[in-house]
């Protein structure tokens, strides 16, 4: 169980609650509302006041890259530091099964990345954020830059993930992505909040 | 054998040389007139006055003299560093910061130098340990400004895939190796060319001071040599310790990036 306890980020009410394990929660609201800045949060990537505990461990608990390795943030825009994807990933990694599961052929892992397509890449960041199997998935608008027919991949995927038991926090502005895989909704309204400098919300 | 003392109708005569300058300055209108003058002045009276200083304190050899104008020096170079960064870290601990390394960089190799290499009597005599922790200044300054340059430019720029590796896990220090790496290369870089053409296509200062003030060239060039040995381990020693460091003041104890510890971009100087 994922539990926020009285998380509290500029120009947002103060927030609590629960997700359990094989659960789906759906952050929504306008762009510049602050659910990247809430997933980013719980992932303890800004500071934030207020706590979140994982099976009842705070994540100061433990130090940070092993909470982030529990808990993972994948942004709307994977960002690549390598030239090519397969850098990105641990040598041992077993990525057929998730690249089939996506409709990306193995081949793409060694081409370079700026000849991929925004929507190949976008699929690779997935499998990058899924392949280590951390227990809580933060994903920000995992399909927003495939066609209809890889974002409906991309659902099955990260249905699968939930089922596997993960909890997934999804931000999504679609509304019937949002039908099928979440069980609750958190609504964020917009506040006239200053874009705090270390958040990179609005892009949104 | 000793150098010729030159007279102050000598240095008026290499003066005259700016008239050159200043007539080049009118005929093109630089108008670089008033700042021509107001620079040459500066320089000669800082030079006229620090030759009084070491001269003063070089016949006292006390450790305190010593230590005093090695502590200004430092203050100096540490004021410098801060001034160099296009975008500098925030707040007095990043001064802070920039002193200590050059104290600890300055210090270590300077006495390394003298004490260990050289070896006057007494070991403190200042006529060894200015001008050398004066040389070790000036490099590691610029090794340390280049690394911080790149590392802070590195963090902005690279802003996206750092924090993509934080978020998949990585370290702070495993996050930004890419950048410290480059940033120890390019801190590297001056004095990798200053060792390859030494000699060859510029004859360094030191060697040069020395040839002239009457020193066996021979001996001018194994003190020159020692010398380059010493900058490049201080500027290297320098780098990482500011490169760790700055990798340290732009993240926080939990591994996070935190560029609003950066002041907003400005001029550089």
């Amino acid at each position: 169980m994922l539990k926020i306890d009285y998380l509290s980020l500029p120009g947002l009410p103060v927030l609590s609650f629960e997700i359990a394990a094989g659960e789906c929660l759906a952050v929504e609201g306008p762009s510049g509302s602050g659910k990247t800045r809430l997933l980013r949060a719980i992932a303890d990537l800004d500071p934030a006041d207020g706590y979140v505990f994982l099976e009842g461990v705070e994540r100061r608990e433990l130090p940070a890259p092993q909470w982030r390795r529990r808990v993972r943030y994948a942004a709307a825009e994977p960002a690549w530091w390598g030239a090519a994807a397969r850098e990105h990933f641990p040598p041992t990694a077993k990525l057929d099964r998730l690249l089939s599961a996506l409709g990306l052929d193995a081949e793409l892992l060694d081409r370079p990345l700026a000849q991929l397509s925004t929507g190949e890449r976008q699929r690779l960041g997935l499998i990058r954020a899924i392949a280590d199997e951390p227990q809580v998935l933060l994903l920000d608008e995992p399909t927003a830059a495939l066609d209809a027919q890889n974002a409906a991949l991309a659902e099955e995927l990260i249905k699968f993930q939930v089922l596997a038991g993960r909890i997934l926090i999804l931000v999504s502005h679609d509304p019937g992505q949002i039908a099928r895989l979440a069980q609750g909704h958190l609504l964020l309204n917009r506040t006239p909040a200053r874009d705090s400098d270390s958040s990179q919300s609005a892009a949104a | 054998m000793s150098a010729v003392d030159l007279s102050w109708i000598d240095l008026a005569l290499a003066a005259a040389l700016l008239v050159v300058n200043g007539a080049i300055s009118l005929a093109f209108g630089l108008r670089l007139e008033a700042s021509l003058a107001v620079a040459a002045i500066r320089m000669a009276v800082q030079l006229a006055a620090i030759g009084f200083v070491l001269k003063f304190v070089f016949v006292q050899t006390s450790p305190l003299w010593t230590l005093l104008i090695a502590v200004v020096m430092v203050s100096v170079a540490g004021y410098e560093l801060m001034q160099r960064q296009e975008r500098r870290l925030r707040g007095w601990w990043a001064y802070g910061f920039g002193h200590l390394t050059l104290l600890l960089v300055g210090g270590l190799s300077t006495l390394y130098a003298v004490i260990v290499v050289i070896g006057p009597a007494p070991w403190y005599a200042p006529r060894y340990v200015l001008p050398i922790l004066g040389m070790v200044l000036g490099n590691t300054l610029t090794s340390l400004s280049l690394a911080l340059q790149i590392l802070t430019e590195g963090a902005e720029r690279e802003r996206t895939s750092i924090e993509a590796r934080l978020a998949l896990g990585a370290t702070r220090l495993e996050a930004f190796a890419p950048v410290l790496r480059r940033a120890l290369r390019t801190a590297l870089t001056p004095l990798l060319n200053i060792m390859s053409v030494a000699g060859v296509v510029t004859l360094p200062g030191m060697m040069t001071g020395q040839i002239l003030a009457g020193a066996d060239p021979a001996e001018a060039a194994k003190y020159q040599i020692m010398i380059m040995f010493v900058l490049t381990g201080a500027a290297g020693f320098g780098a990482l310790v500011a490169g760790l460091g700055g990798v340290l003041l732009l993240t926080d104890n939990r591994h996070r990036l935190r560029l609003d510890r950066l002041a907003p971009a400005r001029a550089a100087v």
